[in-house]
């Protein structure tokens, strides 16, 4: 095992900031390795929640009072943390409920405009998130959706990019990092492809802005989208980034209350950027949380997290090899995702013998169908790591795997 | 829970080697149930005359819960009427399991139901009467 001196964190010390990490689970000691779903939240959020609604609750951008005040700042203020978290700039950071509403408005949005034949291109790797809203704007307007394919090792393959975005192709919009394999995509060499084909890049970071430094400038897509809750924050907000002169041009997606700027019987003029795109009492304490989390995780350096990410991941996966009849999906380069497969058992037996020693994975397709149906498997058992777990959690999981074996007697 | 409860040594006996396995080209009903929440799937072939089942093939795929379930209702049905089955209750298949099973998994173990219970609406609907 590795000395706390040799880590890239000082894991002990962020651990005691994550109060559910103390309790246990079937008298065991809580091993959460389900962090693609969902990330825990330091005491940090969870008080702001908890402040908010005992000291400054009201709502936003409309009341005329001390307390819309403090939350209309504390709110804008979470944006102005975001944007610099990704570097973007104020008005490009977009809040939604989550990635899949995120994507679901730029589908709308993107597609207003479009003509019968014009390609969207995707990959077999996509959640289905960043999937069924083309699939489905594409079956609605006469589109063409084509497929980036994947490799053995579940990687973008680098002739099928090249093939498949042309002249024709309107908008790509792949994942930074699948969340069923762990394979990080070469997005900014993607997003150069895209624009010398005239194409939008639209790039779905669930998985990459808990893990990774992010820097729009350098990534150069013209969307990024990303959910709070798998990166401290809470559930319920999530954020599209646009470049700023082309979220000007594009259609609202959902229209109401905050989204206006004048509305008269005839017609309706909208609000400027971001409001233009948040319509309705938007999910403010979770925004304000947000920035809470992002405040966190850029306090503790998200280069740090990526080391240490790499640092662990490497440490299970030499671990996880030394069982036999163990199979491992996805490249060797990879975000702190292993997912694999016990011969002779199926994940989901996997995953509740897993449980019955306290560890917390997740079994199944992943949200990934297509991408499942590629690999010719059903489900995989899938360990996603984050900032607070050990080496010595790793050790309790492959112990875990150990009685898997010996119970299904494999 | 104790998960040696769970997986006892005839669950996983029905997992390895299921009853009743295999497809069958001449079967009265052939359906196929799918779980799409966890991949599990079963290929239920059913041989009915005079109202009875006189044979079962199964072909699971999915998990030792499904996979046992399939096999143990397919001997639980083999030589029963229709009518007799039918109504056959979510308690009894668990019963038959005789295990305990948490909620997250009740879908796995009543995959064989829901896939019985469809196949005789589709015999019942079309070659039934
Ligand atoms: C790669 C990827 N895209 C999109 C999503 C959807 O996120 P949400 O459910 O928060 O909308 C997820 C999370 O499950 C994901 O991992």
């Amino acid at each position: 095992m590795l000395s706390a001196q040799t880590k890239s964190l000082d894991v002990e010390q962020i651990r005691k900031d994550f109060p559910i990490l103390q309790r246990k689970v079937h008298g065991k000691p809580l091993v959460y390795f389900d962090n693609a779903a969902t990330s825990q939240k330091p005491k940090q959020v969870i008080d702001a929640l908890d402040f908010y609604y005992k000291n400054y609750n009201s709502n936003v951008h409309r009341s005329i009072h001390q307390l819309g005040e403090e939350a209309t700042a504390a709110y804008e203020k979470a944006r102005e943390k975001i944007a610099e978290f990704i570097n973007a700039q104020y008005e490009e950071v977009i809040f939604t409920k989550n990635s899949t509403e995120g994507l679901n408005l730029l589908a709308y949005s993107l597609t207003s405009g479009l003509k019968q034949g014009d390609e969207i291109v995707i990959s077999q790797l996509e959640h289905h998130s960043n999937f069924v809203p083309w699939q489905q704007m594409a079956k609605h307007l006469d589109l063409k959706l084509k497929f980036i394919e994947v490799n053995k090792n579940a990687e973008l393959d680098e002739e099928s990019i090249k093939k498949n975005i042309t002249k024709k192709t309107k908008i790509v919009s792949v994942n930074h990092i699948s969340n069923a394999v762990g394979t990080i995509n070469p997005v900014e060499d993607i997003a150069k492809i895209a624009h010398e084909n005239g194409a939008l890049m639209v790039v779905d970071g669930s998985q990459a802005a808990p893990h990774m430094p992010l820097d729009m400038k350098k990534i150069n897509s013209d969307f990024y989208v990303f959910t709070g809750h798998k990166m401290l924050g809470p559930t319920g907000v999530g954020v599209v980034y646009g470049k700023k002169e082309l979220l000007e041009g594009m259609r609202p997606f959902l229209y109401g209350g905050e989204m206006i700027n004048e509305v008269r019987f005839d017609d309706t003029t909208f609000n400027k950027l971001p409001w233009k795109f948040e319509a309705g009492t938007p999910n403010i304490a979770e925004g304000i949380g947000l920035g809470v989390a992002v405040d966190y995780l850029a306090k503790v350096g998200m280069q740090n997290i990526f080391n240490r990410d790499k640092e662990l991941l490497g440490y299970a996966m030499e671990k996880i090899k030394e069982i036999d009849g163990i199979t491992i999906y996805g490249p060797k380069e990879r975000a702190s995702i292993l997912s694999f497969n016990v011969k002779g058992v199926h994940a989901h037996d996997v995953s509740q013998i897993l449980d019955s020693e306290g560890v917390a994975i997740r079994a199944g397709h992943h949200c990934c169908m297509p991408l499942m149906s590629v690999l010719g498997i059903s489900a995989t058992a899938r360990a996603s790591f984050y900032l607070y777990n050990t080496e010595q959690e790793v050790d309790t999981f492959i112990n875990a795997i150990h009685k898997v074996k010996k119970v299904f007697g494999v | 829970m104790d998960i040696e409860m769970m997986y006892q040594e005839n669950i996983l006996d029905h997992y390895k080697s299921p009853h009743n396995f295999g497809k069958v080209e001449n079967a009265t009903v052939h359906h196929h149930e799918k779980n799409p929440l966890c991949g599990d799937e079963l290929d239920m072939f059913l041989i009915v005359e005079d109202k009875k089942i006189v044979d079962i093939k199964v072909y699971p795929t999915g998990c030792a819960i499904s996979v046992a379930s399939a096999s143990m209702l397919s001997d639980e049905i083999k030589g029963k009427g229709i009518d007799e089955v039918k109504n056959m209750t979510k308690e009894q298949l668990l019963e038959m399991l005789g295990i305990p099973i948490s909620p997250v998994r009740l879908k796995c173990a009543l995959l064989s139901l829901d896939t019985l219970k469809n196949s005789i609406l589709i015999f019942e609907r079309y070659m039934g009467k």
